[in-house]
């Protein structure tokens, strides 16, 4: 009975991989490394991960030291921003989901409007002092958040385009 | 035992001694060397005073040098392919180096002469000349490139060029080998009195500095073989010097040294100016290119002229003079003031001088000696300033320091000699390692000369480098000229073989040097300003791929549906938008060069796939941590083949 059971277990479970499986996952060959990675992400499951942690008062590193955000979102502010972001930053962001670099919707629920601001206007100096910034370079491959010379004006309507990116 | 120990106090003392001496005499040129270590140490991080602009001689192109280190910053293609930056081989630069004669890859560069206002360098442009397949090139100093080249029609061997008068109203252009204008079949023995020389004007526009030929003066089949600008007093003026004065054509370096003197040229180009002004001259049917680089679409354009402006100088009456200078003269040098005009013939023991007042005065009093081809011939003795007496052998080229000096290069003794404009004396001399060329003091074709160091250009280099083989580097001289005496501080290799070079302080270019290109500013028919714009589009057998580059990917990164026999054009955009983040990109089997891609700038490659498979490209410019994931695939298929056409980026991403 013991060793039917045994048999039936272990039919079972090579049942369960091979329906579980896709045809894809068969063509991978190894996946020696992705396992490695969901290991190494569940061990540090306590710590989170810079692009998630919240912090509103970090102020950042550079030209942007207080700036209050009204509450009424400025549209035409807005559709500046979205095109700036669309002319300058979309090879390595895109608007709600991870790319090259983090989403940037919902920023102001994690970063201080400074904070984004010096992070797009400053960015040499923020990955090499800022602790977030320095986390976020770490956590996305060492990419570095590339400097695109952009205005005051022109960082400060992508900051309100993100404002309406849920 | 006391003759031992007398013995031993005398070998003691004499020990001492020699220790003393030998001592003494290491710090002492401990001293010297460090203090000349010293005058050429550029901190790290530091900057030099002054940009040299060096030419590259055979190999066609033009380095750039800071001084007083004699650090190399950048050789700037000019008239050869550079595989490095891609010019002449992306499809944006290949017009530059069109010509009559078809697509010529490469040049001998020989004389870089910055622009000026009022009689100072302005350090806008730098011109230099294409010597075999006679071209002039405009260099722009706030991009460090190549942005136009004009080819000289009716000339051969463009030599006495490219010099730029006091207000860069024209670059000149002389030539060094007479031929039959216009060109035809003729026995090579009947060159006396069928032969011609020209001299071109080319204007320069005061803002675009674009060129264009005014005239082409047409002058008696001599060698034209360095020419210089009046300056100050003698503006309006240029002058060349001649050789072959013989006519020869045949067995030169003994049929073209039998005249006692040749001639200086003294052309008064403002006279001839307003007599084409006028309408004078005639137009000449000819072929020329016109290739012009236009920053805002990162592309040249070549355009093939049909006709050129030519005056006859005896149409011009009072234009042209001859001044008998001795022995084939090679450098024609105008001091500061315009005053002095220093022929320096090669055969010659001495150094001859001309005045540009008393030159003046025999024209007015009609003192002429003789005519060669309708063209006066002055008295010698009449425009006469001055000899330098026996300076050394060999003299070649001569610059000035702003002070009353003039520093004479001599190839066969091999040595700078420094002597006084006036007086005509000898001050000092200086060893050249060796057989010395021209040399360059910054500012020298100009009336404010920064007379602190000068460059001697050597022919010869032999053992002052680590050998490398039969061919050795090249080999420049620092010396500094402050003071009464010169001082040698430095040998550094050079690229080709320079020729003349110039140079001004680094002042004068820093500020305006550009940074990047502005996207916005991008106005290249192919350029792909977003990620989102990327394409690629096929039209019969030419595909097209719009794609872009940033820290650190391609957009797309994968194509398909590219097949065997067709023709790609990869145009792609660097979307960076920070100062030195080039990107560069090469395709396997692509029978061309690599591109490296400045911020904001666009460039194009062709590529033409011959085998099935899927190949890949990548960034060749380590630009990021991330550089080495920089890479892609083209999928080929057979040219019979249905693949459709698909590009993608980061399709299974997250």
């Amino acid at each position: 009975m013991k060793k039917t059971l045994n048999i039936a277990i272990i039919l079972f479970a090579t049942l369960l991989i091979s329906c579980g499986g896709k045809e894809e996952k068969k063509k991978e060959g190894f996946s020696y490394e992705k396992k490695a990675t969901t290991e190494q992400k569940a061990k540090k499951a306590e710590s989170v991960p810079a692009s998630k942690k919240i912090d509103l008062d970090n102020k950042g590193i550079g030209p942007i030291t207080s700036l209050a955000l009204p509450s009424e979102i400025d549209q035409g502010m807005v559709t500046q921003g979205a095109d700036v972001f669309k002319k300058m930053c979309t090879a390595c962001h895109r608007p709600d989901k991870k790319f090259i670099g983090p989403a940037p919707n919902n920023i102001l629920d994690r970063r201080s409007p400074e904070w984004v601001m010096n992070m797009i206007l400053n960015p040499d100096e923020m990955v090499k002092k800022d602790p977030l910034a320095k986390a976020l370079l770490i956590e996305f491959n060492g990419s570095p958040m590339a400097n695109q010379n952009l205005s005051e004006e022109d960082a400060r309507a992508v900051l309100e385009y993100f404002r309406t990116l849920k | 035992m006391k003759t031992f120990l007398k013995s031993t106090f005398a070998l003691l003392s004499i020990l001492v001694a020699f220790t003393s001496c030998n001592n003494a005499s290491k710090s002492n040129s401990g001293a010297l060397s460090s203090s000349a270590a010293e005058k050429v140490y550029v901190a790290p991080g530091e900057h030099d005073e002054f940009y040299a602009f060096i030419s590259g001689g055979f190999s066609g192109q033009l380095s750039v040098y800071g001084l007083p280190s004699g650090r190399l910053f950048k050789v700037i293609p000019v008239f050869s392919q550079d595989a490095e930056k891609a010019y002449g081989y992306n499809e944006e630069t290949k017009p530059m180096l069109n010509t009559s004669h078809g697509f010529v890859p490469w040049d001998d560069s020989h004389h870089p002469d910055i622009s000026q206002t009022n009689g100072e360098i302005d350090g806008r442009w730098v011109f230099i000349n294409g010597n075999n397949t006679p071209r002039i090139a405009k260099i722009d100093l706030s991009t460090f490139e190549t942005t136009e080249i004009i080819e000289v029609p009716n000339s051969a061997g463009n030599h006495s060029s490219s010099f730029v008068t006091e207000n860069s109203e024209y670059v000149v252009a002389g030539t060094r080998f007479s031929i039959p204008i216009p060109q035809k079949d003729m026995p090579i023995k009947d060159y006396k009195g069928n032969f011609k020389g020209s001299l071109s004007f080319i204007s320069i526009d005061p803002e675009h500095g674009h060129m264009d030929i005014k005239f082409q003066l047409i002058m008696p089949g001599f060698d034209y073989d360095l020419s210089h600008p009046g300056r100050g007093k003698s503006h309006g003026w240029f002058f060349f010097t001649t050789y072959n004065t013989e006519e020869a054509s045949t067995l030169m370096e003994v049929n073209a040294s039998q005249n006692d003197k040749d001639f200086i040229a003294a052309v008064n180009w403002k006279k001839i100016e307003a007599y084409v002004n006028n309408g004078g001259g005639t137009m000449m049917p000819t072929r020329y290119a016109h290739n012009v680089y236009d920053e805002a679409t990162h592309s040249a354009t070549s355009t093939i002229k049909k006709e050129v402006r030519v005056v006859n100088p005896l149409d011009v009456p009072g234009a042209v003079y001859f001044l008998p200078t001795p022995k084939s003269p090679h450098g024609c040098d105008v001091d500061p003031s315009g005053e002095y005009i220093v022929g320096n013939g090669k055969l010659s023991a001495n150094l001859t001088v001309h005045s540009f007042t008393k030159m003046l005065d025999a024209i007015e009093n009609n003192k002429v000696a003789g005519d060669a081809y309708g063209i006066p011939i002055l008295n010698f003795e009449d425009v006469l300033a001055g000899v330098v007496e026996q300076p050394g052998l060999g003299p070649l080229h001569t610059e000035f320091d702003g002070k009353g000096n003039a520093y004479t290069t001599f190839f066969i003794s091999s040595e700078v000699v420094k002597w006084k404009l006036g007086t005509w004396e000898v001050v000092d001399r200086q060893a050249c390692y060796y057989s010395v060329g021209h040399l360059m003091i910054p500012g020298g074709n100009s009336q404010k000369p920064f007379g602190k160091y000068v460059v001697a250009m050597n022919k010869i280099t032999k053992d002052r480098y680590l050998p490398t083989g039969p061919e050795v580097t090249q080999s420049a001289q620092l010396y500094d000229i402050s003071g009464e005496k010169m001082e040698l501080l430095l040998d550094f290799p050079t690229v080709g073989e320079p020729h003349y070079a110039a140079g001004c302080p680094a002042d004068l270019i820093k500020p305006r040097s550009k940074k990047l290109f502005k996207l916005e500013d991008n106005k290249h028919p192919y350029a792909t300003l977003s990620e989102a714009d990327t394409k690629v589009v096929r039209d019969g057998k030419t595909v097209h791929v719009y794609m872009t580059t940033i820290r650190s990917h391609f957009a797309p990164d994968n194509i398909e549906g590219v097949k065997v026999g067709d023709k790609v054009y990869f145009h792609i955009t660097n979307l960076e938008q920070d100062y030195d983040v080039p990107h560069g990109v090469s395709m396997i089997g692509a029978n061309t060069s690599e591109l490296l891609i400045m911020p904001g700038q666009t460039e194009t490659f062709l590529w033409e796939p011959k085998q099935v498979g899927v190949w890949p490209f990548y960034c060749t410019d380590f630009c990021s941590a991330l550089h080495q994931e920089m890479q892609g695939y083209v999928r080929v298929s057979p040219a019979n083949s249905n693949t459709p056409l698909k590009w993608s980026l980061g399709e299974d991403i997250e």
